[in-house]
């Protein structure tokens, strides 16, 4: 590999001494990368005195991974669209660096009412539209009405409000008109939310960007051409988006600048954020290398090279993976042999060198640093603790058990994968540790692409299913509720009524009761891994690197990755 | 010579109307569907979705919808990039693919032509060897890997250079050569043998004997005869740097076609993939109608077909 390395390299520099030396033939080619020599280091000196002078100017240079899909808050769905909408919108709350939802539109906390149906929230009379408009409780209204009509085709609107806000469900049927919305703006600076029932996350849920306030002049004035690109939008958060436009001469580039109409602006140092796309992580690090950008993400490979350096950081997420075993299966209807499986993966390995990121190994159903018991404090990981861990010794007591229960000595299962190189690497290497721990267990793989894997999930056409999760609430709820013997996610035949009836008293009887309901979680969590339901893997991480003056940046479990409102740089 | 012209762009708006629909249900074929957030939605709400955009329609409904639109020159908008006119995206996307596959394809051939010329006239000798050894290596090493080393040698190592972005002239020097190393490689083989092949032929020796000057038989004589097999790769070699700047594209982000097809195939965004390929297909088809033009006047000894009805 080296030496392939260092041939390629020979060949290279061979050929470059040729392409100058031809070019001695040819002026106009000869002159030019002279002349763009001279250019670029006045303009590498430039960028340097940028560098350095950016203490004082207070830029941040970044890049994403993609572009921006969209900046309709109504059909935002994924992690970059809800970055700039954070950045350049605002709503009644914003996630603190505890992961707090704390006021911003809203002048304070909400009101509940006794049986938590009824939340009025009183606006700050103080926030402008980026056009003037002040922003009033009916931006609010609007913007919820758009997002579960069903004309408007949003993903995120019915995904976030059906079941949760009043009629939200009925009106994307159809079948009530969208003026039925539980959402009232009672006056300008009043909106009065009125719930299907006492959803005790709907504070934190409400920090979410689909529930972001639209200018209603505005965006009808606009019609079809709304969010097209920077110049159909208009702003009220921290930031403004600048020169973005996704079919103009540069789609990839954009910046966000300091919006001095913000009502918090006095809280904003940064005056600008630079923003390019780059797809490849050879080029985000050489970027980073050189100084023109103060973060990239890295990828495996990088990891070992940064790993300890003070501009090192990784950053865990609160996306778990784990093998779904489907009961379906004979062998695996068998919670011996699903205990055998779940515990004989080495998942310390699997986390170090496969997938060297800071991924964390799982050992529950819940994250760790998800959410904390509502009168302890105490995180969720923490009081259950490690509930599935590696032990090759007692996995292959429950293997044997098994499979004398079963009357066979040897099983046959089937694998379905990801297509990815980190999975496919992955699940081989869950292969060799199952196959060579467990006597007689053969596992043949199928690495299909994304889009195969959910349709043979839906139709849970697998025995074991290497899958992955992210959180869709700050509660515990969004990862348990999904293996309830009802749930349209749980496709591997788990049926558990002790499981369903926990988790169906916390989302009935004790929604207005948080302490009780976050211990039926609790219990609902050690009745799924005592049972074996799923084998957990790992909790993702992603790893970066950060340039160490940059100060402040606050790391969302939700929604938008980052926060840049307080970011600045230091001198 | 017109009416040839105009039967082949006949042919090629049949072509191209076959190769959509083949596109079309080739990508109906393909499991899965536009919306991003297709396996948390309950069937319910994906029903509504599909219902809202026309995807719930039998499939030969949405296409003759599509081929209707398209006759329209409607190429639709793109799921992804929410409600964007695939035709803008394709728009701001083509000028910056072009400038740099003609930038490449140009400086390629001029400087693989010079090498294949000096490769020829000082045959066998050292000169000859290491052009040959730099056509091997410029067709058996991938773009890709030229671009990574460039990118950290030029740009990271030595800070000539901006390591990636479009918009300034520097910014596209790197991309070129990457890019170029293929069509420069190809070239120049192709020239030397060929002149070597024309240099050695009866109608230069009788030139030499005459006593034409050295220069003149190579310029006069020799290039005009050794250019037509070039002609006939020019039109493959623009093709295959289509896909190699699918490649060059995303290493140095640039934002042109190549790397928004890459993206759409990704995230399964069907108006984008359809428009993309119609427009390969279309490029591609020009491609060899423009090189089968230029070979007529190349060479006058090639009649063409339409011509003699």
């Amino acid at each position: 590999m080296r030496k392939a390395n260092w041939l390629l390299l020979v060949l290279a520099l061979v050929l470059s001494m040729f392409l100058a030396a031809c070019a001695g033939g040819d002026d106009t080619t000869e002159e030019d990368p002279g002349t763009d020599a001279d250019t670029e280091e006045t303009e590498d000196t430039g960028d340097d005195a940028e560098g350095d002078a950016a203490g004082t100017e207070q830029v941040l240079n970044i890049l994403e991974a993609s572009q921006i899909p969209t900046m309709d808050s109504s059909h935002a769905t994924d992690a970059v669209a809800f970055q700039f909408l954070g950045e350049s919108m605002e709503g009644l709350y914003r996630l603190d660096e505890n992961a707090q939802p704390t006021p911003a539109i809203a002048a304070g906390d909400p009101e509940v009412s006794e049986d938590g149906l009824t939340w009025t929230i009183q606006l700050r009379d103080d926030a402008v539209w980026s056009n003037g408009d002040p922003v009033t409780a009916h931006d609010f209204v609007f913007a919820w009405r758009r997002a579960v009509n069903p004309d408007t085709g949003s993903e995120y609107g019915p995904f976030m409000m059906n079941g949760v806000i009043k009629n939200a469900e009925a009106i994307n049927n159809g079948d009530v008109p969208v003026e039925e919305l539980g959402v009232e703006a009672t006056s300008d600076t009043e909106l009065v939310i009125t719930l299907e029932k006492a959803v005790p996350y709907f504070h934190g849920l409400l920090t979410f960007g689909t529930f972001l306030p639209l200018n209603e002049d505005f965006v009808t004035e606009q019609g079809d051409d709304y969010a097209l690109s920077s110049d159909n939008l208009i702003f009220n958060g921290p930031f403004l988006l600048k020169d973005w436009n996704p079919t103009g001469e540069n789609p990839d580039q954009w910046k966000l600048v300091k919006n001095p109409d913000y009502w918090d602006a006095d809280a904003v140092t940064l005056e600008e954020i630079n923003v390019s796309v780059v797809k490849e992580t050879s080029t985000a690090v050489n970027l980073y290398t050189t100084g023109d950008v103060d973060r990239a993400g890295l990828t495996a490979e990088y990891v070992e090279q940064y790993a300890g350096t003070d501009e090192f950081r990784t950053l865990p997420e609160p996306v778990l993976f784990y093998l779904k075993m489907n009961q379906a299966n004979e062998a695996l209807a068998n919670q011996d042999i699903r205990k055998a499986i779940a515990m004989s993966i080495g998942k310390q390995d699997l986390v170090d060198v496969i997938l060297a990121n800071g991924s964390v190994v799982s050992t529950g159903a819940v994250p760790q640093n998800f959410t904390a018991h509502p009168e302890t404090g105490e995180d969720f990981r923490e009081i259950n603790g490690d509930l599935i861990v590696e032990d090759k010794a007692k996995a292959q007591e429950h293997w044997q058990a098994g499979l004398e229960a079963l009357g066979v000595d040897s099983v046959n299962l089937r694998y379905l994968g990801g297509d990815s190189e980190v999975a496919t690497e992955m699940d081989a290497y869950i292969k060799n540790q199952l196959e060579s721990n467990l006597e007689g267990l053969t596992v043949d793989i199928s690495s299909v692409p994304f889009e195969e894997r959910i349709a043979r999930d839906e139709a849970s056409d697998y025995d074991i299913q290497n899958a992955g999760w992210g959180p869709d609430y700050l509660d515990p709820n969004t990862w348990l509720e999904m293996w309830t013997s009802t749930s349209p996610y749980m496709t591997m035949n788990y049926n558990n009524e002790e499981f369903d009836a926990l988790i169906s008293e916390a989302n009935n009887e004790l929604l207005t009761e948080p302490v009780e309901r976050y211990e039926n979680f609790l219990e609902a969590e050690k009745v799924m891994m005592e049972d074996a339901a799923i084998a957990p893997l790992y909790q993702r991480s992603r790893a970066y690197l950060w340039r160490p003056s940059v100060k402040g940046v606050i790391f969302n479990p939700m929604g938008a990755d980052f926060t840049y409102k307080h970011a600045y740089i230091e001198e | 010579m017109a009416r040839y012209i105009i039967q082949r762009l006949g042919y090629m708006l049949m072509t191209l109307f076959l190769i959509a629909s083949f596109s079309f249900f080739l990508m109906k074929l393909l499991p899965g569907s536009p919306l991003k957030m297709e396996e948390k939605l309950s069937d319910a709400q994906l029903e509504i979705l599909y219902e809202k955009y026309g995807l719930n329609d039998p499939v030969p409904i949405q296409y003759l919808r599509y081929i209707g639109n398209l006759l329209q020159g409607d190429l639709g908008v793109s799921f992804q990039l929410s409600n964007q006119p695939v035709t803008d995206i394709l728009l701001s996307r083509i000028p910056v693919s072009a400038h740099l596959g003609l930038q490449a394809l140009i400086v390629g051939t001029i400087i693989g032509m010079l090498l294949g010329i000096v490769a020829a006239i000082r045959n066998n000798s050292w000169m000859d060897y290491s052009a040959n050894i730099i056509s091997v290596v410029g067709i058996s090493i991938p773009s890709f890997i030229f671009a990574g080393l460039l990118q950290y040698y030029v740009g990271v190592k030595l800070g000539l250079l901006p390591i990636a972005f479009w918009g300034t002239f520097p910014q596209t020097i790197m991309p070129t050569i990457a890019l170029a190393i293929f069509p420069l490689a190809i070239s120049a083989r192709f020239m030397r043998t060929e002149l070597i092949e024309v240099m050695g032929s009866d109608y230069i020796v009788t030139a030499r004997a005459k006593g034409v000057t050295k220069a003149a038989i190579l310029f006069k004589h020799g290039l005009r005869n050794a250019l037509i097999p070039l002609v006939t790769v020019l039109g493959p070699m623009a093709v295959s740097l289509m896909t190699g700047t699918l490649v060059i594209e995303q290493i140095f982000s640039i934002p042109g076609i190549g790397e928004q097809f890459v993206t759409s195939v990704m995230t399964d965004d069907f108006s984008i993939i359809m428009g993309t390929t119609l427009f390969f297909a279309f490029f591609f088809i020009l491609v060899i109608l423009i090189i089968d033009i230029l070979y007529g006047i190349i060479d006058p000894r090639i009649r063409l077909a339409g011509g003699k009805e």
